[in-house]
């Protein structure tokens, strides 16, 4: 079976002209759950967001199945943090998911058959089909997690970038949402996930990243996340040197 | 019982006139309240509408009492503060809420001074507080106009807009020019306000830009409800003030304005969802609090 690629190359991003990611190169493959680790401030975000273009680009590409990531802005999705969200807006959960079909439908038209299947669709594989009357801030933290994949998923988006999906949820919500990220990827899209807590990384992710301001490492989850790459890329930050102290414990 | 006084509003030709205004005004300020509401945008409209008075005064003093030119005069005092404000927030360290602030307020001082010049004799009061019962044909026209381009703008651009308003980065990675429709909104806020100001005045069309919006808000958790029920409540409240204010013999502006009020504390009090009331009179175990319970029970 074929798959599609993201491939990153020599991608560097600046925020405030502070360096925040260096000279940056993987090749992503989808039908895997990639994690992303690495401190605070080490570009994980800024790695999102560059992604999706929301910052510039110093140097470097970033392509998908070998074309520049404008040409293919509706295959990937950014989930930012729960807390950017503001939960009160006055919006449904489904009408919220119906938001990922406005990409293929352009400002005017109206839905057809086949959007609201893709909707119906995209709650019934986050179990989320009898939850769509709710008002968002009604969801628990994991169904709101599940919901904005929903979105995505309404999107037809192959590639999800979720930035700390997991943090703030209890254990049976992390399990549901590991669920349905993991089978998201065993669908054939490409996962990325951020991410702080390295108790669950081998539970989780089929490949991980290590970075931090420059890649640390890369590479199968049980060939690289060892204890030696976790030091390097916790202990200090090469940027503002001060020391950062994780908890080690794998 | 003699009722000769509750028609009697609808044989004044003032009264045709104000009442047609209002609808209009009170529709396209309460649909467009919805995007004020939840762009979090109040404090933002009401410095604009301070601002729009050194315009008022310089076409005042340029060109005397010439509806057009005040409207000119108003749209572009009320850019350059808009526009000063980004300018100044994007290039020091001064936040945009200060430069705002800052800058309305310097701009109403040079207002009220430029109109203390004038030699024209003109009623400051009537710009901060309208005079309904004065509508010219210039000014139907200018309401009319100004509705005709806002309303369809804003149902067009619904899409993009509500994608920009609930998740500004989510919006502008699909490719939806999130800037552009920042400053377009801007500019609909200013053409709005500009219609309301020959019959509300600018400092009450701040309360048709909002009140009907947050009323609906808090009886709906949907947004085009919002924009479409708060247009008929903008609508329905704008023109019972009206005939209050005429069967009370009371200003017009403050009628209006106090009409949408109550019905917000109404709502405020007494709405089935997110009502005072309600929330008073629930028993102890909340509903949502014990749904939530229960979802969470079952995901584990």
């Amino acid at each position: 079976m074929s798959y599609h690629r993201l491939e990153i190359k020599n991608l560097t991003v600046s925020y405030k002209r502070v360096p925040a990611v260096h000279h940056l190169t993987v090749e992503l493959r989808c039908g895997s759950c990639v994690g992303l680790l690495g401190p605070n401030g080490a570009g994980k975000t800024s790695l999102f967001k560059a992604m999706v273009g929301l910052v510039p680009v110093e140097t470097g590409s970033v392509t998908f199945h070998g074309h520049d990531r404008r040409a293919a802005i509706s295959e990937i999705a950014y989930l930012p943090q729960r807390t950017m969200v503001d939960w009160d807006f006055p919006i449904t959960v489904r009408r919220m998911v119906e938001m990922g079909r406005y990409q293929a439908l352009g400002w005017w038209k109206t839905f057809r058959k086949e959007d609201r299947q893709a909707v119906d669709r995209a709650l019934e594989t986050m179990e989320l089909e009898f939850l769509g009357d709710r008002q968002i801030s009604a969801l628990s933290g994991g169904q709101q997690q599940r919901a904005f994949l929903a979105r995505a998923l309404a999107q037809e988006a192959h590639v999800f970038l979720l930035d700390e999906p997991f943090s703030g949820l209890d254990k049976p919500a992390q399990d549901l949402l590991a669920g349905a990220i993991r089978r998201l990827a065993n669908a054939g899209n490409l996962l990325v996930v951020s991410h702080h807590d390295l108790q669950t990384v081998r539970d989780l992710f089929d490949q991980v990243i290590f970075l931090n301001g420059e890649l640390v490492a890369f590479g199968d989850t049980d060939q690289v996340f060892t204890e030696e790459n976790i030091r390097k890329t916790f202990q200090t930050h090469i940027f503002s040197g001060s020391a950062h102290e994780p908890d080690l414990a794998v | 019982m003699n009722l000769t006084w509750l028609f009697e509003p609808f044989q004044h030709e003032f009264m045709k006139r104000a009442l047609f205004g209002c609808a209009l005004i009170g529709f396209t300020n309460g649909a467009l309240s919805a995007f004020i509401v939840i762009r979090r945008l109040a404090l933002m409209a009401d410095a604009m509408a301070h601002s729009l008075l050194p315009g008022l005064a310089i076409a005042l003093l340029l060109f005397g009492l010439m509806p057009g030119t005040l409207f000119v005069g108003a749209l572009i005092a009320a850019l350059l503060v808009a526009f000063g404000t980004q300018i100044i927030s994007s290039s020091s360290r001064i936040k945009e809420d200060t430069a705002l602030g800052l800058l309305f307020a310097c701009s109403f001082s040079l207002g009220l001074v430029l109109i203390s010049l004038s030699r024209v004799s003109v009623n400051v009061s009537d710009y901060l507080f309208g005079n309904v019962l004065g509508l010219g044909d210039a000014d139907l026209w200018i309401i009319y106009l100004i509705s005709l381009m806002v309303l369809p703008l804003l149902v067009a651009l619904e899409r993009p807009l509500l994608l920009t308003m609930f998740e500004p980065s989510v919006a502008a990675s699909q490719g939806v020019p999130v800037n552009k429709l920042k400053y377009l909104l801007m500019g609909v806020l200013v053409l709005s306000m500009i219609s309301s100001l020959q019959a509300v005045g600018v400092i009450l069309a701040l309360g048709m830009l909002i009140a009907p919006a947050a009323t609906v808000y808090l009886l709906s958790d949907s947004f085009a409800s919002m924009f479409w029920a708060g247009g008929i409540l903008g609508c329905i409240g704008s023109c019972t003030g009206l005939l209050i204010s005429f069967w009370l013999n009371l200003p017009s502006g403050p009628c209006i304005v106090l009409v949408l009020g109550l019905i917000f504390l109404l709502a405020y009090l007494f709405s089935p969802k997110y009502g005072i009331a309600r929330k008073l009179v629930r028993p102890r175990h909340l509903h949502e609090a014990s749904l939530a319970r229960w979802d969470r029970r079952n995901e584990s």
